[in-house]
């Protein structure tokens, strides 16, 4: 399945990358829109709760959090440097860049996972073992949405590191070469959910900690 | 290269996988017609049995709760398995990827995907309605629907959200579409208003339908786990949910009217053999009722505890967006004047659209008054101006693009007689059923009640009455287009003298849809003295 084919529906391979990345690009609206939706429900309960809910957010694990954007942003930088050289028809590069870029977003589920359980030995899990009588509930419903948005980040993670594996593999064989648009694509799709975590740090962890 | 003159898409390969499997975008429209059709009549058969139970003011059929059910059931399928899909996914699958001259959507594979998605969901959720349904409404309010409820809502609630990916696809794919598999001299301005207001519906159906998706997963996450996000018991905030429901199910409503608004700007023009008036500001509405669309979602909720000072800016807002859908109304009965007026089944259907839709604008007006909208909130007015809007106004213009392509889609033609009875017996039906909607609302009659007070009987019974003319003006299309299939007398490639590029190729079209790519040389709408020019030109 080589990516040079065209569509039959496709006058030139421009205008089907053109299509191809128009699509990503409005398949990333719709993930705004469904990431903005619930981060304007926390906003919503931010501004509600005041107070309480701010000092919920400051039980979580700011320095794993901190490590984490560290992490996530250096993988993007990996990846912007995989589509450089990519499409400057390196071979080697890409998929040594595609592997480390890989590697950092496991690092990142992995710190992501040592955090939750961190926060499940302090009793922080709602519907699992959330402490009521020592946190609160306005503390539990910061903690649902805190669930709510690292979970569906992390789980939009791990489809990403599949799909940069997938395409590390396919570059290495040979069977995706410069030309075509699926690289490219696969890097806006990793810096988006980049971009999601870059939303979620301040509003999760540094809530608690404006002094 | 040519293919065989009588290769058409519907013989160039058979078999059950040559179906299923399929990624031509005029079969995947065939199969979603068999879906759409599938789910109007689950959702007409819970209708009916809506109007048989209220024809007494007590329990007629069943229980209170039996009642609750039927009407929700009724809800859920109309809206996300028959409404909102029905024109994009069945006309716009097929007609779209034509009148631009292209030769099919720019993702084929991804067309079929979400036919699998919008199957797979409506079959989840017909099987929870099935196994005992729920007794919720179809707006599934907070603490009621988490807490409360009964029945299978886990499982209703996530087929609408694995149909959810069917509408964002579709979206996706007709906005790439139109932006990059346009004809040579196919401009923007060229472009049919069919196309525009798929557009501007595909819009909507990508940036409100990830909304939905997430309020819906809240509500799984809170009925599943028991944490708070909207119950009041557990901290949370009801009012926050119908915000969030809101934000998608009020532009939900544009993305059943504007696509019926794309067909009726293609019918009045070729029945009126006249440029469709105003051809810009048609357009350009389509794209501000989409942007308004998006602003008005907090008229559902002025008796719902929020501000005044928000009410004020939504209803405010409110009047805003019927501006635009004002302006087309205008704009379609002036292209009819000095026209050569035939009076085909499309143009009844079209006509019918337009008065309909009128009177449900109107009435949305009064709606979007807070003084008018506190004393009907909640009744058979609210009931009846949204089906004059989604019944009158977006059922009519499913069929009326149903009558106007249906000869390009089976090369067939259908008997004109009986396709105009079934247009008439449609709107006097209609009118019948909720017409006296309007008088019982405005009397205090409350919506989603099995029972009510027997000076309201009266009312009730005209409207069972109707529908039950309209069950039969919409059964009727039924028996004609399938003798159709069987014994109508074979359609020219342009029956109706039209001027789209669809009209230009064979009626069934081939595979590829056009022997070559066409050039596109002027706009659409244009007639010489009755006669259609039409926008493919002479390469």
């Amino acid at each position: 399945m080589s990516e040079r084919a065209i569509g039959f529906q496709y006058a030139t391979v421009a205008q089907q990358r053109e299509a191809s990345t128009l699509g990503m690009w409005a398949f990333l609206a719709t993930e705004v829109l469904f990431f903005g939706a619930l981060i304007a429900a926390y906003l919503n309960y931010r501004i509600w709760l005041g107070d309480e809910f701010i000092a919920a957010a400051s039980l979580t694990k700011v320095a794993l959090g901190t490590a984490n954007t560290a992490v996530l942003l250096t993988s993007s930088a990996c990846m912007a440097m995989a589509v450089m050289t990519f499409e400057a028809g390196s071979k080697r590069a890409p998929v040594l860049w595609l592997t480390a870029t890989a590697l950092l977003g496991l690092a990142f589920v992995v710190i992501k996972a040592s955090e939750w359980w961190l926060d499940y030995q302090e009793h922080l899990i709602p519907a699992l073992n959330f402490d009521l009588a020592r946190h609160g509930g306005v503390a539990e419903i910061f903690f649902v949405f805190y669930f709510c948005a690292t979970g569906l980040h992390a789980l939009h993670l791990l489809i990403g590191i599949s799909i940069v594996a997938w395409l590390a593999t396919a570059i290495g064989r040979g069977r995706i070469v410069p030309g075509g648009s699926t690289t490219r694509l696969v890097g806006l799709y990793w810096h988006f959910v980049d971009v999601v975590w870059i939303f979620l740090f301040p509003l999760i962890y540094l809530a608690g900690r404006n002094g | 290269m040519h293919a065989p003159h009588d290769e058409t898409y519907l013989n160039a390969r058979v078999g059950i996988r040559s179906w299923l499997l399929t990624t031509d975008h005029k079969r995947i429209a065939l199969l979603y017609f068999a879906g759409i059709t599938f789910f109007f009549f689950i959702g007409g058969i819970a209708a009916t049995l809506i109007r048989l139970e209220l024809i007494t003011p007590g329990p007629t059929l069943g229980s209170p709760d039996f009642y609750n059910r039927l009407f929700t059931m009724h809800g859920i399928v109309m809206v996300w398995f028959f409404l909102i899909p029905s024109i994009p996914t069945t006309m716009g699958n097929f007609i779209l990827p034509m009148m631009i001259g292209a030769r099919d959507l720019a993702f084929p594979r991804l067309n079929l995907l979400s036919w699998y998605f919008y199957i797979a969901g409506g079959l989840i959720t017909i099987a929870a309605l099935l196994l005992g349904g729920i007794d919720t409404g179809w707006t599934f309010y907070e603490p009621y629907s988490t807490f409360y409820a009964t029945g299978y809502l886990i499982l209703a609630v996530f087929g609408i959200f694995v149909s959810g990916f069917s509408s964002i696809l579709t979206g996706l794919n007709f906005i790439v579409t139109v932006h990059k598999l346009r004809a040579p001299g196919m401009t923007w301005y060229r472009l049919p208003v069919f196309v525009w207001s798929t557009y501007a519906t595909s819009l909507i159906l990508i940036l409100a339908t990830p909304v939905l998706a997430m309020t819906l997963l809240m509500l799984l996450a809170e009925r599943v786990l028991h944490v708070g996000l909207f119950s009041p018991q557990l901290g949370g905030d009801p009012i926050l949910f119908q915000h969030m429901f809101w934000f998608y199910s009020h532009p939900a409503v544009y993305i059943m009217i504007l696509p019926s608004m794309g067909v009726i700007s293609e019918i009045v023009p070729v029945f009126a053999r006249k440029p469709l008036f105003g051809y810009k500001f048609v357009v350009w509405c389509s794209i501000a009722i989409a942007a308004i669309g998006f602003l008005v979602w907090g008229h559902h909720m002025f008796v719902a505890g929020q501000s005044l000072y928000a009410s004020l800016a939504f209803s405010f807002l409110s009047y805003l967006v019927a501006v635009p859908s004002a302006i087309k109304v205008f704009n379609w009965t002036a292209t009819l004047h000095e026209g050569w007026i035939r009076f085909d089944a499309p143009m009844l259907y079209a006509f019918g659209f337009i008065g309909l839709f009128t009177i449900g604008g109107l009435t949305g007006l009064f709606l979007a008054a807070l003084p008018i909208d506190v004393h009907v909130t909640d009744t058979y007015f609210i009931v009846a101006h949204f089906h004059y809007i989604m019944v009158g106004g977006a059922v009519m213009g499913f069929f009326a693009g149903l009558h106007y392509w249906w000869p390009k889609i089976t090369g067939r033609l259908y008997p004109d007689y009986w396709a105009r009875f079934a247009a008439i017996l449609a709107f006097f039906g209609f009118n019948l059923t909720f017409f006296p909607q309007f008088i019982l609302g405005y009397l205090g009659m409350p919506r989603r009640y099995q029972s009510y007070p027997p000076e309201f009987q009266i009312w009730h019974v005209l409207s069972s009455a109707g529908a039950s003319i309209l069950a039969f003006g919409y059964a009727l299309p039924l028996f004609y287009f399938a003798w159709s299939i069987l014994r109508g007398s074979r359609a020219s490639a342009n029956p109706w003298g039209a001027t789209g590029l669809e009209w230009s190729t064979r009626s069934p079209p081939p595979p590829e849809n056009f022997a070559a790519t066409p050039t596109v040389v002027r706009a659409p709408y244009q007639y010489d003295q009755g006669k259609p020019c039409m926008q493919a030109g002479d390469v």
